[in-house]
């Protein structure tokens, strides 16, 4: 079969056609159509937290049948739990609750931090936030709460975390 | 038949068609349609050079990282922005050709026996282009990579992988730490290092890799980006700032896609599809298929180890071993792993000749199922049985290009052989000499042989441009070459009626009644 390109006109013409359709397809497609990920009236809160939780008991002291059963270097005189208490948290928009979830520890011997993340689109403007977190299934009710009335530009993020070196929950 | 296989015919018949249209542009050789794996190694490759600039002017921190790309616009001439530019449009190109080439081969049923280890090692090579296309918008650090980076990060959290959550490191003004940018920096770099061994392992088993295509279609390629890239240079979206969620972003839909997909649906819901979508490409190859053709057979006695089948053999299937019995000569040895059964090893024996005087002709290398002597006894009995005609012609085809054997007439007589380059060329003189008045060979278009290198070495052999040629002394205006692929059968027949003329036109009136010379 003979190189048509060389030869006829027409064919420089789809080559032509066919390029710019290839131009077309990546140069239409790589900004266009434009997308809106959030509505412009629309805001978002973050909720996440890494939080080890309390142990689950209380130390003890260890028996001297207990002890006895362990080398002289390790008859450590208090027994303590490695596994740490799942973490509750609680977030109450505008007097409705908005979230509930327990994140449990990590590790083999959930002996690791908790860790959670979850977005939340809201529209924007002023709501009140509750937000309660347990980290000590030996204590009832919430070891945290906090209370606060927000203002959400469009497209704000406001990230709810728990920081204990800040005094717990933290909002930024 | 099976309705999948079905439905495959079907679409690769719509897939020729659009060939065909390429091919009335471009040629059948110059077809970018033929040339997709090669179209893809050279956009990997601009995208490598550009991507070296790019990296020397970045700056590889959070908070140096936007104004260093954003400057390159102010670079004289906007040659920055232009670099930048192409960068892009090369990695949507490389997405548009690999997916095109994917189907292609998969449309063509090019994923079992011999070609699954191809087709296998192809696949991550695409995921890998789409991971690393991803994570090249980070870099930038505008909002687009801002929200690109913390979907990815969405969309993997969907897995127990990390003990804390990867969104974290997205949360608040100063989250994005130059350690954090410093992994995004690896994964961009990275990435094409693994895709450079990737693409080495995927063309492992293929001889004569296509790892560039032709010259002009290069460039018109090279040139189309860079037009693209002056007439809409790529812009930075504003920089990333994680207090802000963006909202309208001019969106690369050809990389991302997969971030409004999740948003969409769910991080599960893709996680599921993805993970269904490479599993049934991987399962491809191990899907029952047709068996086989045998292998290639290699004949001690009579392969006198002059490697035209090592050569020859498109996928490296042949290798030279020391004869056990010629002390100093070699023997060919088939893989049969790695062996297409196309017969093109059988064109390359110097053995093959019709004119061996041994009256069951034996070549050094044959395929079981359709061997070079059955082929002359076919030829011989089938000119006999054309009688007195005139003008007869031998038509030797391909069982992947034109169906020849519908050529069949009162005057012709044709042969479908695995491939076309499974013809010695010698069968063309023999043809000649044992009463056809014209010989017509036809393979597949310029660029598609089914295994790849048959049409090229039919061509050059008998061209004489390749070793066995067609010897210099056979009248070239009685044989006629179409190179046509299924379905374009008007090239064969116009080649046929061409070739008729032809030879009735050379002998002349006084000789229409007379049989050819025989030599």
């Amino acid at each position: 079969m003979a190189d048509v390109s060389k030869s006829k006109p027409l064919a420089w013409i789809g080559q032509v056609l066919l390029y710019g359709f290839f131009a077309l397809l990546i140069g239409v497609f790589s900004s266009w159509p434009t997308y809106r990920h959030l509505p412009p009236d629309q805001a978002l809160i973050k909720v996440s937290f890494s939080h080890q939780g309390k142990p689950v008991s209380d130390c003890r002291s260890a028996t001297p049948q207990e002890l006895a059963k362990l080398p002289p270097n390790m008859r450590a005189p208090q027994i303590c739990p490695r596994e740490r208490s799942p973490i509750a948290v609680e977030l109450d928009l505008d007097g409705v609750n908005a979230l509930r979830h327990v994140a449990a520890p990590s590790g083999l011997s959930r002996d690791g931090a908790s860790a959670f993340y979850q977005r939340m689109q809201v529209a924007a403007g002023t709501h009140r936030l509750v937000v309660r977190l347990k980290d000590d299934v030996r204590s009832p009710g919430f070891d945290f709460v906090r209370e606060a009335t927000v203002t959400l530009k469009p497209a704000q993020i406001l990230v709810i975390d728990f920081d204990p070196g800040k005094g717990g929950i933290t909002l930024q | 038949m099976h309705p999948l296989r079905a439905i495959r015919l079907y679409a690769l018949a719509g897939f020729r068609r659009l060939e065909r249209v390429f091919d009335a542009a471009f040629g059948s050789g110059l077809n970018p349609l033929r040339h997709l794996g090669a179209l893809g190694f050279m956009l990997f490759w601009l995208l490598a050079v550009s991507g070296i600039y790019l990296y020397v002017v970045l700056d590889t921190s959070a908070e140096g990282a936007y104004r260093s790309i954003d400057q390159l616009s102010r670079v004289p001439w906007q040659l920055g922005g232009i670099l930048r530019s192409l960068h892009r449009y090369a990695a949507d190109g490389l997405i548009v050709v690999t997916l095109a080439h994917l189907l292609r081969e998969g449309l063509h049923g090019r994923y079992s026996g011999f070609r699954r280890f191809s087709w296998l090692t192809g696949i991550p090579l695409l995921l890998l282009s789409y991971v690393n296309a991803v994570g090249g918008f980070w870099l930038n650090w505008d909002q687009l990579g801002q929200f690109s980076a913390l979907a990815t990060a969405e969309w993997l959290d969907q897995l127990p992988l990390f003990g804390s959550p990867l969104t974290r490191n997205f949360l608040g003004a100063d989250a994005v730490s130059d350690r954090l940018f410093s992994l995004f920096v690896f994964v961009h770099v990275g990435v094409p290092l693994l895709l450079v061994f990737g693409l080495w392992f995927h063309v492992q088993r293929v001889a004569r890799a296509k790892v560039f295509p032709p010259r002009r279609l290069a460039l018109g390629t090279a040139a189309t980006l860079l037009a693209l890239a002056l007439a809409a240079p790529v812009a930075s979206q504003g920089p990333a700032n994680l207090v802000v969620a963006p909202t309208a972003l001019a969106y690369d839909w050809l990389l991302l896609f997969v971030h409004p997909l999740t948003y969409f649906t769910s991080p599960a819901f893709v996680w599921f599809a993805l993970t269904g979508a490479l599993l049934v490409l991987f399962a491809l190859p191990v899907m029952p298929h047709p068996a086989p053709a045998p292998i290639a057979v290699v004949d001690a006695d009579n392969c006198n180890g002059c490697r035209r089948c090592f050569d020859d053999c498109p996928y490296a299937a042949v290798t030279m071993v020391p004869h056990p019995m010629r002390g100093v000569r070699e023997l060919a040895k088939v893989d049969a792993d790695l062996c297409a059964s196309c017969g093109i090893c059988v064109g390359a024996c110097p053995s093959s000749s019709p004119f061996r005087s041994a009256a069951e002709l034996v070549t050094g290398i044959d395929m079981p199922s359709a061997p070079i002597g059955m082929l002359r006894q076919q030829l011989v009995k089938g000119l006999a049985a054309l009688g007195n005609q005139p003008y007869k012609v031998a038509v030797f085809g391909c069982d992947h290009g034109v169906d020849v054997r519908q050529l069949t007439g009162p005057d012709v007589v044709a042969f479908s052989l695995m491939c076309a380059a499974q013809l010695p060329p010698s069968f063309v003189e023999y043809a000649l000499r044992d009463g056809a008045a014209g010989v017509l060979v036809t393979a597949c278009a310029e660029g598609s042989c089914e295994y790849r290198l048959g049409q090229r070495w039919t061509a050059e052999r008998l061209q004489g441009t390749r070793e066995p040629h067609l010897r210099t002394s056979v009248p070239r205006e009685r044989l006629a070459l179409a190179w046509a692929g299924a379905g374009d059968e008007s090239a064969v027949h116009q080649a046929l009626q061409s070739l008729r003329q032809r030879i009735t036109a050379a002998a002349g009136p006084m000789s229409a009644n007379a049989a050819p010379v025989r030599g």
